[in-house]
């Protein structure tokens, strides 16, 4: 981990606290706080092991779109991976109390961790089909693609019209920037957010993705390097012999704000964000991701005894590996992996996590082991602390810690 | 030693290398010679066939061959050849080890037609499907494509060329992402995370299904048979935008790191605004406010008035739309001010080089302060009366320039303003 070193430029006042005061999920296990806590109680599992076999994918539950995007028009210029993530920014601005604060909107700044949207997988077979029969034709493909694609198709697969859907539907006007790259998208959309509000640079932010795992075009990115989980669905812990992960179907939208912003209105907090830290390890010698996390770990300020880690480890190898060394070199945190219940969500995973975490110290528990393996154990007492780590499938490490508000 | 930090209190920020890549050519000092003389970089494109296309001109960029093509291949070639440009300029750090982060604007990433076409012809069935396809995904025959069309994969390459510290950042605010790589860096120096930041924007992705999304959604000028006069901001007769390629990479540093290190600077990031527009996809609210506010904002953060700019570095697209806007953005901050003050854009002569656009128009804007020369508006033969602005019409101009903005809009409602200055305010 090499970190680069400012010489003397000091900031002018103290980093402002920030809070974490408005969560929004919805996920394969059902919208909003109690149905994703009922559910991490009971250890459900939502997964579809049938309709992209031998892939298995952790499908989307249906909801309701129409209670945070109103207009039809609205819905049918968006594709799902869009509907998903506008819908669950709406249940963090509501969650927040600002959804309609047309004052607060207009100066929340905005990160969206994306990555881009679905293709329209019936234009392209029929077109790769006709070009199999067509002995390529010079200009087929043209012809096709002219008559054949929808305007509206590239405004749905564009990765920054997530967050300008968002904008458009509930207000959200601050700043617009989409950050992409996979899991480390969502690290770095959180640690930005933090950083400028810590330095007085933002008040207020809304940072969040979201992730559709019924994509075929996705799994065959995926497949090229035989990253997907196939045929069985067994915890994240349990894919040593078989690695891989099941793409996951979420949104995942924070609001996060100064303290003295959040009291100025009267808002709850959920929990603290006190830290959050990403790397890039090269990954070219065994042993560097354990290394870089544990770098990371080092960042984030006094650790309590006793506490928990919520990872967002994907099951695939060697990284998972890789991450369960650094896990083991700190025994007395209780680890849940968000993945087995959730599946791996890519660009949303680290802020799911997050949401996770907040979600946890707001109820005063940990939720439940959910592993065949022994490695996640019980915890009693109520956690204070809660580290998230995301360790990327093929690049990215990122770590947060996320605190009780005292 | 002059002051270090502005009248806000924080770290100035300078730039101290520079490296362009655009249609017209590789580096500033081509670019900028072919800039000032008037040339195009737009021609009709070779690279496939437009065969029934209603547009098949562009800037593209040729001279930089990539084999295979694929769009991250060659915007990883253009942003590596910009970068390069770049941190030779500054001198800073050693070869391969930059002391900073790096922060990237890149076009979103996916499979292409010839590689989902190549897959196709191994399933060996002319019938196949999507799941034929991902039958023959695994395996290691194609782990080449995994590595390639991860969205991350640009920047993966660049940091580790460059040596760039941390986790790297890619970004899209579409057509306002060069603006919004910037941006990050400015606010991580000013911030006091680092001392130095490699802020890179890079497009190439002119391939034959992002030409027709654009053309489909009539954003594109048709005029194939005149390549060089298509591109025609602020005109009457304009038609729409030119798609083009290129890259601009800045080192940004704190005035007082590069100071005591000797380096040459050669300008000041000395504010940057941004407002997001809620209208719609792909079109600006009427009223121009969020227009309107990103200008204010840029100017408010760079705690000058608008009488201190001497010229304005236009997103000037030449679609109907975005021109009539941004005179309405413009005339509203600036007043009666407008007509006098030199407005005009580079797009004219290299077209839209989209997710690159903001960095090297703040590239262009540097060269300006640099130069005291303005660049022209070309193929500016039909006015459009309901835009007075002085376009700097089809002629580059010298005149005294310290401060400098640059706009970049684009969908999404994405809207980034930069200041750009000499010397420090």
């Amino acid at each position: 981990m090499t970190e680069t070193k400012a010489s003397e430029n000091k900031p002018s006042k103290p980093a402002a606290e920030v809070w974490i005061t408005g969560i929004g999920i919805a996920t394969s296990l059902g919208e909003g706080l109690d149905a994703t806590w009922d559910a991490l109680k009971a250890r459900r599992i939502n997964v579809d092991e049938k309709n992209f076999a031998p892939y298995i994918v952790h499908p989307w539950a249906p909801v309701n779109f129409d209670t945070q995007i109103p207009k039809k028009g609205d819905q049918r210029q968006m594709e799902a991976w869009q509907r998903i993530g506008t819908y669950t920014a709406g249940l963090a601005l509501d969650s927040a109390g600002i959804k309609g604060n047309k004052e607060i909107l207009a100066r929340t700044d905005m990160i969206v961790a994306a990555g881009g949207g679905e293709r329209d997988l019936a234009v392209d077979t029929s077109i790769m089909q006709a070009e199999a029969r067509s002995n390529s034709a010079p200009g087929f493909l043209n012809e096709r693609l002219m008559s054949d694609l929808r305007p509206t198709l590239f405004l749905a697969q564009l990765s920054n019209l997530l967050a300008g859907n968002i904008a458009i539907v509930h207000g959200v006007t601050g700043s617009s920037r989409t950050f992409m790259g996979e899991e480390g998208a969502g690290v770095d959309a959180a640690k930005i957010a933090l950083a400028r509000i810590a330095a007085g640079q933002s008040d207020i932010a809304l940072i969040g993705g979201s992730h559709n795992a019924e994509r075929k075009e996705m799994l065959m990115l995926y497949e090229f390097d035989n990253f997907n989980l196939r045929d069985k669905f067994v915890p994240v812990w349990a894919r040593a012999n078989k690695p891989g992960f099941a793409l996951g179907s979420v949104g995942t939208f924070l609001v996060m704000e100064s303290k003295a912003h959040a009291q100025a209105r009267g808002a709850k907090p959920f929990a603290r964000l006190s830290h959050v830290v990403s790397d890039q390890a090269r990954r070219k010698a065994p042993g560097e991701v354990t290394a870089s996390l544990q770098a990371l770990w080092s960042k984030l300020g006094k650790l309590d005894d006793n506490g928990a880690i919520i990872t967002g480890a994907t099951g695939a190898e060697p990284v998972t590996s890789e991450e369960l060394a650094f896990l083991r070199q700190h025994p007395d945190f209780a680890i849940r992996a968000a993945g087995t219940a959730f599946g791996h969500n890519m660009e949303a995973q680290f802020i799911l996590g997050l949401a996770l975490a907040a979600l946890s110290i707001s109820r005063g528990a940990l939720f439940p082991a959910n592993d065949t393996t022994a490695l996640e154990v019980e915890m009693a007492k109520p956690p204070t602390q809660i580290v998230v780590t995301g360790a990327g499938h093929w690049r990215s490490e990122g770590m947060a810690l996320v605190e009780t508000v005292k | 030693m002059p002051a270090t930090h502005d009248k806000f209190g924080r770290p100035i920020v300078v730039v101290t290398g520079m490296g362009v890549v655009t249609s017209l050519g590789a580096g500033k000092e081509d670019n900028w010679a072919k800039l000032t003389a008037g040339e195009s970089g737009i021609r009709t494109i070779s690279r496939f066939s437009t065969e029934g296309l209603k547009t098949s001109i562009a800037g593209t960029v040729d001279f930089l061959k990539v084999e295979p093509f694929s769009s991250p291949d060659l915007s990883q070639k253009l942003a590596e050849t910009a970068a390069e440009e770049a941190v030779a300029q500054a001198a800073i750090g050693t070869k391969g080890d930059f002391p900073g982060p790096l922060f990237l604007a890149v076009a979103p990433v996916e499979i292409e037609w010839p590689n989902r076409l190549e897959l196709g012809r191994d399933t060996g069935n002319p019938d196949y499907t999507y799941d034929d396809l991902l039958r023959v995904s695994g395996g290691g025959k194609y782990t080449r494509f995994h590595r390639r069309f991860l969205f991350g994969s640009v920047s993966d390459y660049l940091a580790d060329t460059f040596g760039t510290k941390g986790s790297p950042i890619s970004l899209s605010t579409a057509c306002a992402s060069g603006a919004s790589a910037i941006q990050l860096g400015v606010e991580a120096i000013r911030r006091g995370e680092t001392d130095a930041a490699l802020c890179v924007a890079t497009d190439g992705s002119v391939n034959l299904e992002n030409l027709i999304r654009f053309s489909l959604l009539s954003a594109l000028s048709m005029r194939n048979d005149a390549p060089h006069a298509a591109s025609k901001p602020f005109s009457k007769n304009r038609d729409g935008f030119v798609m083009a390629e290129g890259a601009g990479a800045l080192v940004l540093e704190s005035y007082e790191s590069a100071a005591a290190r000797g380096a040459k600077i050669l300008g000041v990031l000395a504010g940057c605004g941004e407002l997001a527009d809620s209208f719609h996809r792909t079109r600006s609210s009427p009223d121009g406010k969020p227009i309107i506010g990103c200008v204010r904002n840029a100017l408010s953060d760079a705690g000058i008035a608008p009488e201190q700019i001497d010229y304005i570095n236009a997103h000037g697209t030449g679609t109907p739309e975005n021109d009539k806007m941004e005179y309405l953005g413009i005339s509203s901050v600036f007043g009666e001010q407008t007509g006098r003050l030199p407005v005009s854009s580079n797009k004219s002569m290299v077209g839209h080089t989209l997710s690159a656009a903001g960095a090297v128009e703040a590239i262009f804007s540097l060269l300006t302060l640099e130069h005291q020369r303005i660049p022209p508006t070309i193929n500016y033969d039909v006015p459009d009366p309901a835009i007075p602005f002085d376009v700097v019409p089809n002629k580059a101009r010298d005149a005294r320039v310290t401060a400098v903005m640059s706009n970049s809009f684009g969908f999404g409602g994405q809207n980034a303003s930069l200041i750009l200055t000499r010397e420090p305010l």
